[in-house]
């Protein structure tokens, strides 16, 4: 399994939204490595199709279709929890129900 | 440079999401003022400007005010332009003016890093409190309720328990 957490520092979630990915992964008995790639120019969202900070990819498929086709940028990503709520991470849920 | 606590809070005259301008002077007779940077794209302002609303209807009957301020470069980030910027204050019926900084001139008067970020300043306008509204972006889970605290304080004429906290949020979007 491919799982890639793309982010950009100027966003602060990014360890938050690791930390989660991690527990989840564990609790799921998935032994993968998450490869961190860091974009970091205007350029490289636009090459990579960065929708914001963090964005998460199981086998090369967004954690979340609905964020996935934002405009690339450099800025924090928002996610919405299942009761609505905006968060700057994915939802544990969310993340559980990309891994099946 | 973020402005330092017991200095006085920096004058500004700008546009607001209302179609007036609204300047320093203008919040004179608030006994305390707050002015919190923020804007319309970041996830962090979405989860705390409810509370930003709920503070502003606790305290106004009070004299409280509360200022939001964006100051984010919109050529780069087009949702907070100023039209969006009504839009959104709009949908969200913001009880608080919402000003646009659009040449950053303010912003680089305060100082601000993150959105959102209080600067909460007292009756003389001397800066009292600046940070972070509460300890946490999920509302259920907060335990420190630095702002509020900050502003019972300086109503009752007193110094804040909790003076400086670090603000979590976007970065602030400067043009370069």
């Amino acid at each position: 399994m491919d799982i890639e957490l793309l982010y950009w520092d100027g966003c602060p979630s990014y360890p938050e939204a690791r930390e989660l990915l991690e527990e989840v992964l564990a609790a799921h008995g998935v032994d993968a490595d998450i490869r961190m790639t860091h974009v970091g120019t205007d350029a490289e969202a636009e090459r990579r199709g960065f929708p914001g900070s963090p964005t998460i990819r199981i086998d090369g498929r967004d954690v979340d279709d609905r964020g996935a086709a934002a405009a690339p940028s450099l800025t924090c990503r928002v996610y919405y929890l299942s009761d609505g709520r905006p968060s700057p991470i994915p939802s544990r849920e969310e993340l559980e129900a990309a891994l099946r | 440079m973020t402005l330092a606590l017991a200095t006085d809070a920096p004058p500004f005259d700008l546009p607001g999401v209302d179609g007036a301008n609204h300047s320093l002077e203008d919040y004179a007779d608030a006994p305390v003022l707050a002015i919190v940077w923020s804007c319309n794209h970041c996830p962090y302002v979405l989860a705390w400007e409810g509370r930003m609303s709920a503070i502003q209807r606790g305290y106004g009957d009070r004299g409280f005010r509360l200022v939001a301020i964006s100051s984010n470069d919109a050529d780069r980030y087009p949702t907070d332009s100023f039209e969006a910027m009504k839009h959104h204050a709009s949908e969200q019926d913001f009880p608080f003016d919402y000003l646009y900084d659009a040449d950053q001139s303010v912003a680089r008067a305060y100082g601000p890093e993150r959105t959102p970020e209080v600067f909460l300043f007292d009756s003389e306008r001397r800066l009292v409190y600046h940070g972070a509204i509460d300890d946490s972006r999920d509302e259920g889970a907060v335990s420190e309720h630095y702002l509020r605290e900050a502003i019972e304080a300086a109503l009752e004429g007193r110094e804040p328990p909790t003076r400086e906290t670090p603000p979590v949020g976007c970065t602030v979007k400067y043009r370069e």
